[in-house]
């Protein structure tokens, strides 16, 4: 047990521990609405747009934030309003921008500095690489998300539940679409830094996917989901150090091995209604 | 009366083709207007262009006497929601109070009470507490139309009512939207194929068939072309 303590010693795990509690708190949140609006796959491709823009940044030495923040807020605008205007369906459109900017970020890595480390780290995270300015970031937007969450629940529930009624009820639904993509965007940039683009998916979708098997409520669905995300990160990055794997993915790892385990207690609970019914 | 819905030449078209053409007609406060016409005739065009989810290609559709979206109560034909949407019978009814609250963040007891008595009225409040998605086809519609019924403080707009309902809970559907227009004076549009129900509640009738639109009431409905075509084929003792 010491050990394990000894972890907390280390500024960077400190860091790594902070910063990934609140990116896995704000996008288990998001997760909910953006899984029941069939945008499973948006941290996906957003996170292969923000792998292009961080390649491009290296080339020409510019800060990564400062790159991918603008580019993948408005690469998730894009997605959002191709999903509205049906011309495109919405998968394919994600597919679409997610394979190109990995091509042109490939690309650019392979002129410039080659397959290196970095671009291993952007692919699968890196806790090492978590800096004071990520931590402080995703500090803030946990608490953004979790304020907009708590402030504005109702009418997030209904937006997601049934879009045009809110609309023709005097709902002002654009606003909340657009301070969805804007908060998504903002979160899968953090994000990925630390479980990396191929994984910021998993807790994405892991966490309000797992809840919703076994809760019936929206508001039940979303405690249940940042409850999840919050103990599988920190179970998952204590798992990595205490066997030495990588922390990304064993951080989706126990989130899928949970959403198991959710999956079948679902199951169980529903046969046992029904024999009551 | 005051009028409440102004829809002046309205065309409404899908890529190029017109679904309705040059829709006249004026909706007056506390009127019941039934919407009918044959499948494909738009009928839920011109509910989403009422409801302004649908921009008209001419002409236009104007709210009148003050009358804001948020005082507007909406049962849509299918609801899009899928059934593992975790989503719980009160919370769906409560959502129809959003409109009313202004700034507010959260429900107070007034919108609870309204969401309890709305669902009382439609028979479904003892399945509060389940989920929606549970439901069956014609409780799901009870639940929405008991949120529809939370939101609509002057008009309500219900398309296609009783699809999905037994004849005896179609009935105290009718009822209901009546008691709702007579004692509490709100405005009803409704769309239904139920020709026989829309001649005994409707006091207006706007029949849309071909592109043009018939409107008037339920004894000139019944005088006329378009009411002779749809009747003609609507046998009953």
């Amino acid at each position: 047990m010491p050990d394990i303590l000894r972890m907390f010693s280390y500024p960077f795990m400190a860091r790594a521990f902070a910063a990934g509690v609140a990116v896995a708190l704000a996008s288990s949140l998001l997760g909910v609405s953006l899984v029941l609006k069939r945008y499973s796959m948006i941290g996906d491709g957003l996170s292969h747009v923000s792998f292009g823009c961080l390649a491009i940044a290296a080339a020409l030495n510019w800060s990564p934030l400062a790159v991918s923040l603008p580019v993948v807020t408005a690469s998730a605008f894009l997605l959002l309003r191709l999903n509205e205007s049906k011309r495109v369906y919405g998968d394919a459109a994600i597919a679409l921008i997610s394979t190109a900017s990995l091509a042109v970020g490939v690309i650019v890595v392979s002129l410039t500095t080659g397959m290196n480390v970095d671009v291993y780290n952007y692919m699968f995270g890196s806790i090492l690489s978590i800096t004071q300015t990520d931590m402080i970031l995703s500090i803030v937007i946990a608490v953004i998300v979790c304020g907009v969450f708590a402030l504005l629940f109702h009418r997030i529930f209904a937006v997601t539940f049934d879009e045009p009624f809110s609309k023709a009820t005097g709902l002002n639904t654009d606003v909340y679409n657009t301070l969805f993509a804007l908060l998504t965007a903002v979160t899968i940039v953090v994000g990925m830094r630390l479980v990396g683009a191929l994984l910021i998916s998993g807790i994405i979708i892991f966490p309000p996917l797992a809840a919703m098997r076994v809760a019936k409520t929206f508001r039940k669905a979303t405690v249940l989901s940042a409850i999840i995300s919050v103990i599988c990160f920190f179970a998952g990055l204590t798992m990595s150090f205490a066997l030495n794997l990588p922390a990304g993915a064993s951080v989706v790892a126990l989130n899928a091995a949970v959403f198991i385990i959710m999956f079948a207690a679902g199951l169980i609970s529903s046969a046992v209604m029904k024999r009551k019914v | 009366m005051r009028e409440l819905l102004i829809c002046k030449g309205a065309t409404f078209s899908y890529e190029g083709m017109a679904v309705i053409k040059e829709a006249d007609f004026t909706a007056f406060e506390g009127e019941y207007l039934c919407v009918t016409g044959e499948n494909g005739s738009g009928k839920s065009t011109l509910i989403k262009g009422i409801l302004g989810l649908k921009q008209p290609a001419a002409g236009k559709i104007e709210y009148a006497g003050g009358l804001k979206k948020r005082e507007i109560g909406y049962l849509p034909q299918q609801a899009a929601v899928k059934k593992d949407f975790p989503a719980g019978v009160l919370e769906v009814a409560l959502s129809g109070c959003l409109n009313g609250m202004g700034l507010r963040p959260f429900y107070n007891k007034a919108d609870k009470e309204r969401a309890r008595e709305c669902l009382e009225l439609m028979g479904v409040y003892r399945l509060k507490n389940r989920s929606f998605g549970e439901l069956s086809g014609g409780e799901q519609r009870r639940v929405l139309l008991a949120r529809a019924l939370c939101s609509a403080k002057r008009l309500l707009v219900l398309d296609e009512p009783v699809s999905g309902l037994d004849p005896s809970a179609s009935r105290e559907l009718y009822d209901t939207v009546k008691m709702l227009n007579e004692d509490r004076g709100i405005t009803i549009i409704m769309v239904t194929h139920d020709i026989d129900a829309a001649l005994t509640y409707a006091n207006k009738i706007l029949c849309l068939d071909c592109g043009k639109a018939f409107y008037g009431t339920p004894e000139e409905f019944s005088a006329s072309h378009e009411g002779k075509k749809l009747y003609g084929g609507h046998r009953h003792a």
